[in-house]
């Protein structure tokens, strides 16, 4: 059901800060309209493998290539490649100094030169999708975190990308804030989007994904439907990896956060 | 009771000369703080570069304007240029070279700190959106960074404009050195006009001050992330 075409293609992707490789060799092709959640160990590199799609980071060999066009060239337009990928950030990112919907025009008026009251109005029209109409004119600092992160996401959407980049977008907010911001991402899978989430919400992550990502160590040791994945780990460090996530589950029942 | 010193601000034309005398103080203060504002946001931009060079150097001339009275750089440009160089400065050329110096130094340092407290992401949010380089900077950190910086930046006008009153020692004729005048030539009608004539150059330093402090104070709260 998945023969779609592939949007975006990574092949053989090294990257390394400079004391030792970060990324190994990932390949990895994402199609049209499928949901890819990369889970892993923390500093496993997925938030890593995001950032060089993005072109955040510099890669040192292999290629990723959008639409079938490589863009981690020199010369590569980064200004047009990002528009066409959204990426969300862990960090509350918004800019302090403007309001909700200044935050969420900046991008279509001032880098897709947009009309500001058609870009406005389908900002308002998103907003009041998930809620936040009434906090159009508010500035980011009254807004809670959970509020922050849905905001950021309307900001990445308004672009009209073609891909979406999730960057453990919920781990730093309070448990009680994370449904929320969860809740819009499903909605969005479901209406269709392409996208890449890292995540550690493991219930989420079987609940969104087309396809599971399990990186350790900067190599991509598994690919699976969510449903073998969870169930029938084929590794022993992805088992070993979902033992211990049981237990924290266990201990976030128990009211404590991670 | 015909004898209170008030009166003496009265006569003649010594109050309007007062007024002069400020506008000769606040004309140097503030073009000391103009060029302070340009020079310093470029010197403040060059000490955030990582260049060892540049730090060395900014450092240097930071805290050597820091650690060195007004006072002494002020008889160092006024009588040491003209003794040992030969250059011949007016008081209100060297008094303005000296503010503008040291003024430099103290905008550099907060426009340095203004540019560091900026968190990284907030570029990479900028950049993620598709803005480009010029664009982060004029719609993400200038604007923050301005933010930050104008409260600081109308604190220290206000310290120039007060420290302005060293170079009465230099000879410029600025407020005081009208009230000391004033205060000589009615030496033995009004002796206590100093208390008096001091007195309003106190009121008028706060009219001035006063206000730009309580603006600073209002930004800073209008502006609280």
């Amino acid at each position: 059901m998945k023969e779609k075409e592939k949007l975006l293609e990574i092949k053989h992707l090294h990257k390394d800060y400079g004391n030792g490789p970060v990324l190994k060799d990932v390949s990895l092709n994402v199609h049209k309209g499928e949901v890819v959640v990369i889970i892993g160990p923390s500093g496993c590199g997925k938030s890593t493998l995001l950032r060089c799609i993005n072109g955040l980071e510099q890669i040192q060999s292999g290629k990723i290539l959008l639409d079938g066009e490589v863009i981690t060239e020199n010369k590569t337009k980064w200004s047009e490649v990002r528009q066409k990928i959204g990426m969300v950030f862990q960090s509350y990112d918004l800019f302090p100094h403007m309001t909700v919907i200044d935050n969420i025009l900046l991008g279509p008026t001032k880098v897709q030169g947009r009309d500001k009251k058609e870009a406005e109005a389908e900002a308002e029209r998103i907003l009041e999708r998930i809620g936040l109409l009434d906090k159009k004119n508010a500035f980011p600092r009254q807004l809670s975190g959970g509020q922050k992160q849905r905001v950021a996401i309307v900001r990445a959407l308004i672009m009209k990308p073609e891909i979406m980049l999730f960057d453990e977008v919920t781990a730093a907010l309070d448990p009680e804030m994370v449904r929320e911001v969860l809740d819009v991402m499903l909605e969005l899978a479901k209406s269709g989007s392409t996208m890449m989430i890292v995540t550690h919400e493991m219930q989420f992550a079987r609940a969104v994904a087309d396809r599971i990502v399990f990186l350790d160590g900067g190599e991509i040791l598994e690919t699976d439907t969510p449903e073998k994945f969870f169930t029938r780990p084929k590794t022993d460090r992805a088992k070993r990896f979902l033992n211990t996530f049981s237990f924290h589950m266990e201990r976030e029942r128990g009211g404590k956060a991670i | 009771m015909q004898d209170l010193g008030i009166r003496v601000l009265f006569m003649g034309n010594n109050f309007i000369r007062l007024l002069k005398g400020l506008g000769v103080a606040l004309k140097i203060s503030l073009t000391a703080v103009i060029l302070s504002v340009v020079l310093g946001i470029l010197l403040g931009m060059v000490m955030t570069l990582k260049n060892p060079v540049t730090k060395c150097i900014t450092k240097i001339y930071l805290e050597s304007m820091r650690i060195m009275p007004q006072l002494v750089l002020l008889f160092l440009v006024y009588f040491g240029l003209t003794k040992s160089f030969g250059i011949n400065l007016s008081g209100e050329i060297s008094a303005v070279i000296v503010f503008t110096l040291w003024g430099t130094a103290e905008m550099g340092d907060l426009v340095r700190g203004a540019l560091i407290s900026i968190p990284g992401h907030q570029y990479e949010s900028g950049a993620a959106i598709g803005l480009t380089k010029l664009q982060i900077y004029r719609y993400i950190i200038m604007p923050q960074t301005l933010q930050r910086l104008t409260p600081l930046a109308i604190n220290l006008t206000t310290r120039m404009i007060k420290t302005t009153s060293l170079i009465v020692l230099i000879g410029v004729v600025e407020v005081l050195k009208v009230a000391q005048q004033i205060i000589e030539a009615n030496r033995y009608t009004v002796p206590d006009s100093a208390l008096w004539i001091y007195g309003t150059i106190f009121f008028l330093y706060f009219i001035v001050c006063w206000p730009i402090s309580t603006m600073a104070g209002w930004l800073e709260k209008k502006w609280k992330n």
